[in-house]
């Protein structure tokens, strides 16, 4: 195990060490004090045990890594992910996850504004509330919440999956609840097992893109 | 891009030490805002009379013309100097002294009015400003901050924040305003004065007519939801504490936190990791068009 102390350390030298290390290499890394793009551009089988509350663009466009922030994360939290798995214990700031195409990002808490924007693949599961426009324009990818969710879920949403246990304060533009079927539940249930969340996938519900802005519609040419 | 702090003291013990603890916090701001930097700080209540703060054009102001002429007029109690700024302490009507500031000296302008409130700013970068004026050795119960990347008007001292909104009041702005233009026509219109031509001080100006309209805090800024037009995080000083509000789609960032010694916000967790006790602070983030507040529970 090696110990990193960005008292001591820069965060070039910080991401230096971590982009070097070999699959299976553990790295604890402390005083993070709110510092940014912590952990970013990692690409092989390392763990890292991140501990405080880390600012902009932790964990960015990380593949394979196992990252676990012990604290609160701030806006762009494992932005443009690739594969592997971050997981937050705090909260996390706006539009974690944004365009992320593949990989695991657990948040404990909440996660505010704009969670998954644009995701291509990436599954998110957030154990708290998410804030307005999550999922907006999202492609691929699931994204749960144990929580509430915010306005506008899903707006513009293309192919991605949303699994809600609580309240939706408003649905985006062409996103619809759609039926839970067995094989929504399956792997519902798997996320939540990965995740280490105990919910009941009963308790949730399922919303998606009604696929109404994917063709042109001639009844609108007016609009144009 | 702009940096915003705030810091109010809870524990009176504390209140000594506001300067040394708001300094690291404006500092760490430095890269969200390296052209200027500003601060209000309220300390030094004046039961009797009223405060001004005044910013003169050149560095090198003769303080001691203004001295006299004021005394010569007004009940000048005590006048404090730190480089172009001045605080006056006066019993006086505060009305009939910014009248006469503002009527006789061109080269002067008012940061600030009140009982409580001193402003001061100036350009160039953060750690400079908490040099220049001692920020570090300043005392008070609360204090707002602000480091500014201009996006939309010039870097002057005068374009600094934090912009004053009436008597102990003051805005601090990050993000920007698109529809400032015409609501400054429209303010001006209604007895708005404005010094530049700066979106933020529009917000400022806005905010003292809807005060001045008999709004409290609260309504004004309820007001601003639905007039104001673009990005905005504001930071409010009051003489008795501070207030906080996102804009609806609450792109620009804000953090809170708050500890039995002292309430917080920043525009990044990093400046208040600097305060004592701040892993262990209860952290959130302020939801858009909430508006959140700190006040001394005395006053």
């Amino acid at each position: 195990m090696t110990e990193i102390n960005l008292d001591k350390s820069s965060v070039r030298e910080l991401n230096e060490k971590l982009q070097g290390g070999s699959a299976g290499d553990t790295f604890t890394i402390n005083n993070t004090v709110g510092k940014h793009a912590l952990s970013v551009g990692l690409k092989s089988k390392v763990n890292v045990e991140i501990n405080g509350h880390v600012g902009y663009y932790c964990a960015g466009m990380n593949q394979q890594a196992n990252i676990v922030i012990n604290g609160n994360a701030g806006p762009g939290l494992a932005e443009n992910m690739m594969s592997g798995e971050v997981r937050v214990t705090g909260n996390a700031s706006q539009y974690a996850a944004a365009t992320a195409h593949g990989g695991l990002l657990v948040i404990e808490g909440d996660s505010s504004s704009r969670c998954g924007i644009s995701m291509k693949g990436v599954n998110i599961v957030v154990g708290g509330n998410i804030g307005h426009m999550s999922a907006f324009m999202a492609q691929s990818g699931s994204l749960v919440v144990c929580g509430d969710a915010g306005d506008a879920l899903g707006d513009s949403i293309y192919e991605a999956k949303i699994y809600v246990r609580g309240k939706v304060k408003s649905l985006g533009t062409d996103c619809v609840e759609k039926e839970m079927r067995d094989e929504h539940k399956k792997e519902l249930e798997e996320l939540l097992s990965q995740s280490k969340m105990s919910f009941n996938v009963e308790d949730f519900r399922r919303y998606g893109s009604a696929r109404k802005l994917y063709n042109f519609d001639i009844d609108q040419v007016d609009e144009y | 891009m702009c940096g915003i702090v705030g810091l109010f003291i809870k524990n009176p013990a504390l209140e000594s030490e506001l300067g040394s603890l708001v300094a690291p916090m404006l500092s760490e701001m430095t890269e969200r805002g390296p052209d200027s930097a500003g601060i209000a700080v309220y300390r030094n209540p004046q039961k009797d009379g009223c405060k001004i703060t005044v910013l003169a054009q050149q560095q090198d102001f003769d303080w001691g013309v203004l001295e006299d002429a004021i005394k010569s007029k007004f009940a000048l109690k005590n006048i404090s100097i730190t480089r172009n700024h001045a605080v006056l302490s006066l019993d006086s009507e505060i009305d009939e002294v910014q009248d006469w500031v503002n009527e006789n000296w061109s080269d002067l302008s008012i940061t600030s009015a009140g009982t409580n409130i001193e402003i001061f700013k100036g350009k160039g970068n953060p750690a400079e400003f908490i040099d220049q004026f001692d920020i570090k050795s300043m005392s008070g119960t609360h204090a707002l901050g602000h480091t500014r990347m201009a996006t939309e008007s010039a870097i002057t001292t005068e374009h600094s924040h934090p912009f004053s909104t009436g008597q102990d009041l003051c805005l601090v702005h990050n993000g920007s305003l698109s529809n400032h233009n015409r609501l400054r026509e429209t303010l001006s219109r209604n007895g708005v004065q404005f010094k530049t031509d700066n979106d933020s001080e529009v917000a400022a100006g806005y905010l003292s007519w809807r005060l001045s309209e008999g709004d409290d805090l609260d309504q004004a800024l309820n007001h601003a939801i639905e007039d104001l037009d673009g990005f905005y995080t504001f930071a409010i000083g009051t003489r008795d504490g501070f207030a906080v509000m996102r804009d609806p789609i609450g792109c620009k960032p804000a953090i809170m936190a708050e500890t039995d010694d002292w309430a917080a916000m920043s525009s990044e967790y990093r400046a208040i990791a600097t305060l004592p006790g701040a892993e262990n602070a209860r952290i959130w983030e302020p939801e858009p068009t909430q508006i959140y507040s700190w006040k001394r529970s005395s006053a």
